[in-house]
């Protein structure tokens, strides 16, 4: 009988040891799995505050930066895609110039959202305008509709694309404010990249992020503001 | 009941061997179990990735278990660092089997996210 016993209780010893074993590793991996797992929300609203002081005729940084992180030739072409761009403008009366990087401004109530038909055209929560290419079709109604000329078509096939910036033919796209870096709790590639720090990127909804107490205490602007869409890019020294 | 049960051996070896002749025998990579089981994940592994691409996109929730990128990271074949460029790359394996037309890469890259970090700083 106590042979019996010691035998049985061998092989609970045993079979306890083989499933903490393979307990184990399963829970490793719940460990070992982050990122974030909460929605976005409308308490953060993301903006940039671009200084047309510090931004500097000729340099192109946060332009090479934006298609080096996004994967875009920055080919002249017209059918390449273009995120942002430098343009240089001169008020004629005074003759003083300026240059300043246009991207998408990435409105409150955006043009390219409310024409969309498919729904791919979107607004996150944190105020970032994106395209859903899952339902983008391809039309090009929120090109047209964009009073900043900010989106471009894909129209070539796409290969060896960045794993975190999808891209493909056939769909719209614009700048994301380097969504994936955002959600990684990073800066937007050209604000990184800008030697001037001419595009300061943050919270307009918190009262403690710098870009907040620029936009109370500085003069800035909306590139059409007479549009009222309320873009999350604003322009000082304009 | 012996002789039973080797006659029922003995009937279905043959099927067994013509389904094997053409199983897909697929490249998994690194491989590993991180999500569900293999047998759960090859019916229902679609499903998985369609829900969590809404998510992602729209409400901003990057759940790595169950992201795209977080699959191919471990699945993609150690040789070429890709899950769809041969023909018995993780996922090309079988849905050449199942003759089912893959949509993602038409847009998402199919290389690991460090194999594309090393490439593209050259």
């Amino acid at each position: 009988m106590s042979d019996v016993n010691s035998q049985r209780r061998g092989f609970l010893k045993t079979s306890l040891g083989v499933a903490a074993v393979s307990i184990a590793p399963g829970m490793l991996l719940f460990d070992v799995a982050h990122g974030k797992s909460e929605a976005v929300t409308s308490k953060v609203r993301w903006g940039m505050m671009i200084d047309t002081a510090q931004c500097k005729e000729g340099c192109n940084e946060c332009v090479t930066a934006c298609n080096t992180e996004n994967g875009l030739t920055g080919g002249k072409l017209p059918t390449d895609s273009q995120w942002i761009r430098k343009i240089e403008i001169k008020d004629i009366s005074s003759g003083r110039e300026l240059s300043l990087p246009m991207m998408c401004q990435h409105c409150e109530q955006p043009p390219c959202v409310d024409v969309c038909p498919t729904g791919a055209s979107f607004k996150r929560e944190d105020g970032i305008v994106l395209v859903d290419k899952h339902r983008c079709i391809g039309c090009r109604y929120c090109m047209m509709a964009c009073p900043y000329k900010a989106r471009s078509f894909v129209h070539e096939v796409v290969t060896d694309q960045n794993p975190d910036v999808p891209r493909g033919k056939g769909t719209v796209e614009s700048c994301t404010m380097c969504v994936h870096k955002i959600d990684a709790g990073e800066q937007p590639a050209c604000a990184q990249s800008c030697p001037n720090k001419a595009i300061l990127f943050g919270d307009l909804n918190n009262q403690e992020s710098e870009i907040y107490k620029k936009v109370h205490s500085v003069a800035s602007v909306q590139v059409r503001a007479d549009l009222q869409l309320n873009p999350g890019v604003r322009y000082q020294g304009l | 009941m012996k002789l039973l049960a080797s006659l029922l051996l003995f009937l279905c070896m043959p099927v067994v061997w013509a389904a094997e002749a053409n199983i897909p025998k697929p490249d998994i990579g690194k491989g590993g179990q991180c999500v569900k089981d293999t047998q759960w994940m090859r019916k229902n592994h679609m499903h998985l990735l369609v829900h969590q691409r809404d998510e992602t996109v729209r409400k901003g929730i990057r759940d790595d278990s169950i992201s795209l990128k977080n699959c191919i990271e471990c699945h993609a074949s150690t040789k070429d660092d890709s899950v769809i460029a041969r023909n018995d790359s993780f996922c090309v394996a079988c849905h050449h089997y199942e003759a089912v037309k893959i949509d993602c890469f038409e847009c998402h890259s199919g290389t690991r996210k460090s194999a594309w970090k090393q490439r593209s700083a050259k």
